[in-house]
């Protein structure tokens, strides 16, 4: 190994071979991942929290030798860690410290991972830019007069900032993919009920999906792979095995059908391009592409919009400053948006005219993707309609989020497994544009597979390229 | 659908939601949720006449476990109040939600 490279930089697959082989210490890769936090997360605001006991845990894993072997993990701040402040970046929660883990945490410590910190999220994980976090927005590392991006903005930023070695994140709709798309990581949204929601706060139970965003794919197969399973504390967890996703990353893509979508939807001119590159390399390893039609994704705003605002009136219900944190006074702006409008369109009267014909068109989406995968293996679409936006770009805006990942919400909305990884570098601003690649529900393998072949031959992958 | 939504509206729903809401806020949510709903209204030009809805999208049914007490993951009387904002030996102290008179 360079000597003069900081271990920080590694991704989890070479930290793990280093520190198995005895090449790196665990005091090397702490010290470099404190550097690099030291150095940055002032100006950046991505971690809320740090973990005190962070460096013991990774000794008593590598003692353990624990599959992960103690390596730093960066983990959202809506996922309850047992004796670590938990906010979901509200100052409702700003003192709340969970005396149990979440499903995730639990497994994450079970493989060997550390919780090293807790990362920045727009409050409650409403929003797709962290600027609606109640501790003041994180900014994108690879160019800070930008946002990371949201609503795992934080967990995007720490890969991105090399300030972990692999981050854990939540997606309802876009929420681990888009900020992964602009902080130039990979994220992976696994399939609905493939990862357990057990212990994160809730934001539409019926979409929400705990994930990794990781320095590459094959980080995320990994990461993917302990936290993935049944769960007998949520109901929704699935009861399929948990397949080896490392099979994945050796088959390639020669054969494998692909549909282009939304490239016909107004705004995209500017990704387009890039888009069509990465699926030219596709196909130069010998898949087969096709420009493919689907249902209009602005369909799929409405219908996210109405069900996730029902979800969250109904999830946020719980917060009464009673049995932990403050009372319902210190929501911030988005969570009384979304309470509200959720309240109203459940309330007697405009349930039907509003929830229940938004359940049904996501009947039609779920039919939709049915049809597509008869014909196709996969889908392909840009993960964003652009690079990250300026600092501010949420302002007077009620509807941001939801146009910003309009691509995205279709597969969300009908629990589909997907994931974005960098497709371009604009040498000026050093920001990324990500590709997003959906399969049908449980065929997270796919999606990796891709991925990890279309990095494997490109240069887009900031941390492939420092091998 | 309701294109625009007045205070009062706002004022009953901040009421049945329990958020207390400025008379400012009243009109910034009000012009929110127009703004929202504008949005949300193509849904009224699909046909979805005879389509059941989705409530769930990974087709479990009736997923349920043993009526039995994990007494692993219960929480000590100590740990359960820790968070609380007030409590009173050893319980939650919660706000009177009974009128006096």
């Amino acid at each position: 190994m360079k000597t003069k490279t900081s271990a920080a930089k590694l991704t989890l697959k070479q930290t793990l071979s280093l520190l198995k082989s005895g090449e790196l210490s665990l005091n090397e890769l702490y010290q470099d991942v404190d550097e690099a936090v030291e150095i940055s997360n002032k100006k950046l605001n991505i971690y809320l929290t740090l973990a005190d006991d962070a460096r013991k845990r990774a000794d008593k894993a590598l003692k353990d030798k624990t599959p992960w072997l103690g390596v730093p993990i960066a983990v959202k701040d809506n996922i309850c860690t047992k004796d670590l402040r938990t906010t979901a970046s509200s100052t409702v929660l700003e003192n709340f410290v969970p005396q149990f883990d979440a499903t995730v945490s639990k497994r994450l410590k079970e493989a060997g991972g550390v919780v090293y910190g807790k990362t920045n999220l727009d409050a409650w994980a409403h929003g797709s830019s962290t600027e609606t976090s109640q501790f003041g927005r994180t900014l994108n590392p690879r160019n800070p007069e930008h946002l990371p991006g949201g609503s795992s903005g934080g967990s995007a930023a720490a890969v991105a900032a090399d300030m972990c070695i692999a981050a854990i994140g939540t997606e309802t709709a876009g929420s681990i993919r888009q900020p992964a798309a602009w902080c130039g990581v990979v994220g992976l949204k696994p399939t609905y009920g493939r990862v357990s929601r057990f212990g994160i706060a809730a934001m539409a139970s019926s979409t929400d999906s705990p994930g990794p965003l990781t320095k590459t794919t094959e980080d995320a197969t990994i990461v993917l792979y302990h936290l993935s399973g049944r769960d007998p504390l949520e109901a929704t967890t699935g009861q399929q095995e948990v397949p080896d996703f490392t099979k994945a990353l050796e088959k390639g893509v020669k054969g494998l059908r692909v549909g282009y979508l939304y490239h016909d939807i107004e705004g995209l001119e500017k990704v387009n391009p890039y888009i069509e590159a990465a699926l030219r390399v596709l196909e130069d390893m010998g898949a087969e592409v096709e420009s493919a039609k689907a249902m209009d994704p602005h369909h799929a705003i409405s219908v996210y919009t109405i069900v996730q605002r029902g979800e969250v009136s109904s999830n946020l219900a719980r917060y009464d400053g009673i049995r932990y944190g403050h009372g319902r006074d210190m929501f911030g702006d988005e969570a009384k948006r979304r309470i509200m409008l959720g309240t109203y369109t459940l309330s007697k009267g405009y349930a039907d005219q509003y929830y229940n014909t938004a359940q049904k068109v996501r009947t039609l989406f779920r039919k939709d993707f049915q049809r597509l995968f008869e014909r196709y293996d996969i889908l392909v679409s840009a993960t964003s309609p652009g690079y990250a936006k300026k600092v501010g770009a949420t302002e007077g805006s009620a509807m941001f989020g939801e146009l910003e990942d309009m691509l995205l919400e279709p597969s969300s909305i009908t629990g589909l497994p997907g994931i974005s990884i960098p497709c371009y570098r604009d040498p000026n601003t050093n920001l990324f544009l990500g590709m997003n690649i959906v399969a049908p529900m449980w065929r997270e393998d796919l999606v990796i597979q891709t991925a990890h072949a279309y990095e494997m031959h490109t240069e887009w992958n900031s941390w492939r390229n420092n091998k | 659908m309701a294109k625009k939504v007045s205070t009062a509206q706002v004022k009953h729903i901040a009421n049945l939601a329990n958020i207390p809401i400025t008379t400012r806020e009243q009109q910034e949510l009000a012009a929110a949720f127009s703004e929202t709903l504008a949005v949300v209204d193509n849904l009224l030009k699909i046909d979805i006449k005879n389509i059941e809805p989705t409530h769930q999208v990974n087709d479990l049914e009736n997923v349920l476990r043993e009526d039995k007490v994990d007494e692993e993951r219960m929480f000590s009387q100590e740990e359960a109040l820790a968070n609380a904002a007030r409590t009173h030996e050893g319980y939650f102290v919660v706000p009177r939600v009974i009128d006096e008179n």
